[in-house]
């Protein structure tokens, strides 16, 4: 194959990432935008097979095959049969860890690749080259073992909190200057070991900047880790002197970073506040409101009797509902409701569930219909005329604080405001606080219910008795 | 490769993507987070061009690894967004918003 067609595959590759990027920001196109990125990441990859590349020490393009094509292949088949089965069996709740967990492979695969590289570089190599193979060592190591924290906090193996230590800013700085001088020692002194320490540092420097990073910001981070894996891929491009590679990756950074600003916003955070909150976080006085308060709790047949009576009810569905797997409960007890003649709809968060978007996915795998979806500036003006407000395992996404207590962390993020309906029930496993760790009026309000316990068995026990009424 | 067409190419490739994705609604933005990043996995193509260079058994290893974790990455990132906006294929009406 000549050169002028494979650099033009390759640029064909390249405009079905953008179209790809496009339909993917459209409802109607998503899907389809998607398939198109699938096909040109397949063409692209096919069409390395039938044209070699010139090696950079400056020995000629060999002929076809590739060498070590049977190691090749065999590496392929194994990506592909850990790769497959992990995206088709993951449960949709487990879906945000899985991302994040494929984009710290990413990174991992782009800082691997510029070692070899690296270690393949002849003495002709330009300054230029040494400085971008470095670069994606350092992003590509930092976005690896963040992602890896970042998938422990979804997954839960450890806390979701953020980890703050005593000096741990100076800690971070020590390390980031640390990285940033072994980096000036790589790129002088060309040897292997600086190259393995600078490895080395960079993956330190991930888990730290994600450690402080508290759970209800970890998918901001994620976007973020994502950007950066796309400029190491970029930089791999300039290296290995593909376009194909620079414009992909250039394009993920590109977008990574405006998405990752994109949810920021939709979440009301500071992008700087998140990310740099290790640097002026406090340890949180959580507990300073702790004394006892009287708050309404109900049974399963009271909220089976409110619910039978009224004419409109609006789910509002959170991070509780999801860990309790309730989604397709709360379905059955949508359906129930409208079979009586109710009117019902989910009130959608920006936020709700462990990303944005989260919430969609996961009712829409319970077949909820997508007509009674109705998100944040659809449905808040409708609360005067509900009768009933069910918050399922959400907290902060309806704490009124964040619109009545300016200095509180979620002052200005924008809520679903359930207080204006007649009545609210909550859903709750106990009176802990939500993740923002901020006591919630709402719940002391004379007109909220709670009803403690796991999501899932106390809705099947409201939708049993909804059904004997 | 010529320093200031690579430099036009990059520089392209930013307001490009700025733009493709300046309006998303916040339903999308993990799908989309999800594409973009098996998009980046084509660093495949870039571990395949090493694993064809490496001389020394060191260098394959580590290509080699890397192949398998780009190939992870790339299609296990397009297979679970596909499942992920497979959800949404029975939206018919208001499908706009």
């Amino acid at each position: 194959m000549s050169s002028t067609l494979y650099d033009l595959i390759g640029l064909a590759a390249g405009v079905c990432f953008i179209l790809a990027l496009k339909g993917l920001s459209h409802p109607k196109t998503a899907r389809r935008g998607n398939l198109i990125g699938a096909l040109g990441a397949t063409v692209a990859t096919l069409v390395v097979f039938l044209y070699v590349t010139k090696p950079k020490d400056g020995s000629p393009a060999h002929s076809l095959p590739l060498h070590n094509l049977g190691w090749i292949l065999g590496a392929i088949a194994v990506g592909l049969a850990i790769g497959v089965p992990a995206a088709r069996k993951v449960q949709m709740t487990q879906m945000p860890q899985l991302v994040a967990l494929f984009n710290g492979v990413g990174g991992g695969a782009a800082a691997l690749v510029a070692i070899v590289e690296y270690l393949n570089l002849g003495a002709e190599a330009t300054k230029a080259e040494v400085i971008f193979t470095v670069f994606t060592v350092v992003v590509g190591c930092v976005s690896f073992s963040g992602s890896i924290i970042t998938f422990m906090k979804l997954q839960e193996l450890m806390t979701t909190r953020p980890v703050v230590f005593p000096g741990g800013r100076f800690v971070i700085a020590g390390t980031l200057a640390a990285v940033l001088g072994v980096s000036g020692w790589v790129v002088a002194a060309l040897g292997t070991t600086p190259l393995l320490v600078l490895a080395a540092l960079s993956l330190l420097f991930g888990i730290l900047f994600v450690l402080p990073v508290g759970g209800a910001d970890v998918p901001i981070v994620i976007s973020l880790l994502n950007a950066f894996t796309g400029l190491t891929v970029a930089a791999s491009g300039y290296v290995l002197n593909s376009t194909l590679l620079i414009i992909a990756g250039t394009l993920v950074g590109a977008s990574g970073t405006i998405l990752t600003r994109l949810m920021a916003e939709a979440m009301g955070r500071s992008l700087f506040g998140t990310l740099f909150g290790a640097f002026t976080a406090k340890p949180q006085d959580v507990a300073a409101a702790g004394e006892e308060r009287p708050v309404r709790s109900g049974s399963p047949d009271d909220v089976a009797i409110l619910l039978n009576y009224a004419r409109r009810v609006v789910i509002v569905p959170g991070f509780g509902l999801a860990v309790a797997q309730a989604q397709h409960t709360v379905r059955e007890l949508a359906d129930l409701m409208i079979s009586k003649g109710i009117d019902v709809a989910y009130g959608i968060h920006p936020v709700a569930g462990r990303m944005p978007g989260h919430m969609n996915v996961l009712l829409a795998e319970a077949n909820v219909p997508y007509d009674q979806l109705a998100e944040m500036d659809e449905v808040n003006p409708t609360f005067g005329q509900t009768d009933v407000a069910i918050v399922i395992g959400a907290n902060d996404v309806v704490n009124p604080a964040a619109k009545t207590t300016p200095g509180c962390p979620i002052y200005g993020m924008p809520i679903l405001e359930v207080s204006n309906a007649a009545n609210v029930i909550f859903l709750k496993r106990s009176m802990r606080p939500g993740f923002a760790g901020i006591e919630n009026e709402l719940l002391y309000d004379p007109k909220t219910m709670l009803l403690f316990g796991d999501a899932k068995a106390s809705l099947t026990k409201v939708v049993s008795a909804l059904k004997a009424l | 490769m010529e320093p200031m067409a690579i430099l036009s190419i990059f520089v392209l490739a930013v307001f490009v993507g700025f733009e493709v994705v300046s309006k998303v609604s916040s339903t999308l933005h993990t799908p989309l987070m999800s594409g973009a990043n098996a998009i980046h996995g084509v660093i495949l193509v870039g571990a395949i061009i090493v694993a064809d260079h490496s001389h020394t058994n060191l260098e394959l290893g580590l290509s080699l690894a890397a192949i398998v974790l780009a190939t992870i990455n790339m299609v296990g990132g397009f297979v679970v967004t596909d499942r992920m906006l497979e959800m949404f294929k029975v939206k018919k009406k208001g499908a706009d918003q």
